[in-house]
């Protein structure tokens, strides 16, 4: 299996090149199981090791791996049913964010995302999973579909950013962004949102108003891409491994700073490694919240959901 | 330079006479449109507005609303929040000492101001970015005074209006400032819910998290002329289209056309527009009646506040 080993994870890479070569001459009848499943347990000690301590532009990379699974893999495993529902019913329908209902062990929800592309030709299809205007009222028009027919919202988070293109101003990116952002904060249905690969700012929070954050462990969420808040604040795009540290941008730490609730745990590896078993956790995950929040009322819910934005912020206060 | 001055190594000597604003500190200023060079105070006395060509220059937010609402009685609300850094955040700089150098630089504790007062008589609450703190970007001191602005206008049951100027969030509170936008449009809603009004007026610049909230949030959106008002800056879509822009792309008059503003109001009319959109939004007789010039001159809109001198220029 080719994994696409990151730089750092260059060790593992040969290892398991190694183990690679043994299983290949152990087929010419010379008895090296043992060997073999030693390696295989040293490969796994190896990841252990590299993942037990990773830096966060490590992590940024990882979010960003090419085989990391999208929007697309998670609903056919967790969902069934998905019937996609297209457009904004103004403009066109955005590829980047995919929408539609589906059942959630039984239960209706609306599912919402953003989606990149596997391949040169699905990337720009996807526009790299950076919606443009039409894409965030898609979602808002769901949404209030959602709220209507008391369907719980599940929303997915992955994009570097909402498209800064002359279309996507033309017709109102800004405006797109805002709206979802006022409409969330009192749609009368419960919203989970989780960031499964990129949260990349205002375009990832368009979808990202939840009664509940959650994060997978090796995804991340920021104000502004590492790149270009080091092109920014240190003048160089090289500085990016310095501004994601600075930034706070992992779950963990996200998960300290009371920002989301939930840390979703990746398989050994990250996520690509292993799509059954992150897909369960992922399942697990919206199993518990789901079950949480339909205990609270209408209006319940909604207070929480204030309280929750407004505790935001780090300031001190003079009497 | 003096032979003394020679002497000392670089790192001691300090070129503080040389300021890098463009406009100097001086009794003269240049408008940086018309060229024309203006007497300070009465660029003061007009808004900021180039009396020559109406250009819009960039107006400190105190002075903003100083102008903008009546003279007596305001009450700053939030003063007493200051700025944190909680992350520790350091670029090529501390944020703290960024912090410290914009406070002293501006006299403000951080980038937006908010009053409540009146406006020609009508109770309101106003705040102004002040694009001078660290490019009025959004952190949680703006966010929160932004929101006791709007619970003030809730419990007081009076409507609400900001002037926007701002590069976008905060980069050095990471996250923290990103929820901001999450903040304050929770509050905006709220406002909504209890049928008080909002007028966004949006001025140069407008950019990034605060155009993509807030700012775009109006029950009715204004913007100053020739204003720059966008989500991505210029230089970023120019990086990602690779072509050049196009003449006014993402200026007041663009937004107008593409009809994500209402209309575009000159600064030196605001206080009389808005007031008049204001007390029809809430169901009151008009202010225009008492504020006509020929009336008795009681109520007549203050003297350094000259509505009429764009027309006087063309």
């Amino acid at each position: 299996m080719n994994l696409n080993f990151l730089d750092f994870e260059q060790p593992i890479a040969e290892l398991e090149a190694k183990i690679e070569e043994l299983r290949y001459v152990s087929k010419e009848n010379i008895n090296i199981t043992d060997e073999l499943a030693q390696l295989r347990l040293k490969s796994e000690e190896l990841t252990r090791g590299i993942f037990s301590s990773l830096t966060a532009w490590q992590i940024s990379q990882l979010a960003r791996h090419p085989q990391r699974p999208y929007l697309l893999d998670y609903i056919e495993r967790i969902f069934t049913e998905f019937e996609e529902l297209h457009g904004d019913r103004a403009f066109g329908d955005d590829p980047a964010i995919v929408g539609g209902m589906a059942r959630f062990d039984g239960q209706p929800v609306m599912v919402i995302g953003q989606q990149k592309g596997r391949d040169t030709k699905e990337k720009l299809a996807r526009n790299f999973g950076m919606p443009k205007p039409e894409g965030y009222r898609k979602a808002l028009r769901l949404m209030k579909m959602a709220e209507r027919f008391k369907l719980p919202i599940m929303t997915f988070i992955d994009t570097p950013g909402a498209y800064p293109g002359v279309d996507a101003e033309e017709r109102g990116q800004s405006e797109a962004i805002a709206r979802n952002l006022y409409e969330m904060a009192s749609l009368k249905t419960p919203i989970i949102a989780t960031i499964i690969g990129e949260g990349g700012s205002g375009g990832a929070l368009a979808i990202g108003m939840g009664d509940r954050v959650a994060m997978l462990e090796y995804s991340t969420y920021s104000v502004i891409s590492p790149e270009g808040c080091a092109s920014i604040l240190w003048k160089s795009a090289s500085k990016a491994p310095e501004a994601a540290e600075a930034m706070n941008m992992t779950s963990h730490r996200l998960k300290e700073l009371d920002l989301i609730d939930v840390v979703v745990p990746e398989p050994l590896g990250g996520a690509h490694r292993d799509i059954e078993l992150m897909a369960d956790n992922l399942g697990r995950m919206l199993r518990t919240n789901l079950a949480d929040l339909t205990k609270l009322s209408v209006s319940e819910l909604l207070d929480q959901r204030y309280q929750r934005f407004m505790s935001f912020g780090q300031f001190e206060e003079l009497s | 330079m003096s032979w003394f001055e020679k002497l000392l190594p670089s790192r001691i000597r300090t070129d503080g006479t040389k300021s890098k604003h463009t406009v100097p500190e001086g009794l003269w200023s240049k408008c940086p449109v018309c060229q024309t060079v203006l007497y300070r105070a009465e660029i003061d006395r007009n808004l900021h507005v180039c009396p020559k060509c109406s250009h819009h220059m960039r107006i400190r937010a105190r002075q903003r609303l100083e102008a903008f609402l009546d003279p007596s009685p305001r009450t700053e609300i939030g003063a007493e929040l200051s700025p944190v850094d909680r992350l520790k955040f350091r670029d090529s700089k501390k944020y703290k000492d960024r912090l410290a150098q914009a406070q002293k630089a501006t006299g403000e504790k951080d980038g937006l101001i908010v009053m409540r007062g009146y406006l020609h008589g009508l109770p309101l609450v106003a705040c102004a970015f002040d694009f001078e703190f660290m490019a009025g970007s959004m952190g949680s001191v703006v966010g929160e005074r932004f929101v006791r602005g709007v619970n003030t206008a809730i419990d007081h049951h009076i409507p609400f209006v900001c002037f926007s100027a701002s590069g976008g969030a905060r980069m050095q509170e990471a996250l923290f400032s990103l929820m901001q936008m999450a903040k304050t449009s929770a509050a905006l809603n709220r406002l909504n819910q209890k049928g008080l009004p909002f007028i966004s007026v949006l001025t140069d610049p407008t950019t990034g998290g605060v155009s993509a909230s807030l700012a775009m949030l109006g029950d009715i959106n204004v913007a100053e002329p020739n204003a720059l008002i966008g989500f991505a800056g210029p230089r970023v879509i120019e990086q990602t289209v690779r072509e050049t822009l196009p003449e006014g792309f993402q200026r007041s008059e663009f937004l107008l056309k593409h009809g994500v503003v209402d209309m575009i109001i000159d600064r030196r009319e605001m206080r009389q527009r808005l007031v008049s959109l204001l007390a029809m939004m809430t169901r009151q007789p008009s202010p225009l009646v008492a504020l006509l010039p020929d009336q008795s001159g009681q109520d007549t809109p203050p003297t350094d506040y000259a509505p009429d001198t764009e027309r006087d220029s063309e």
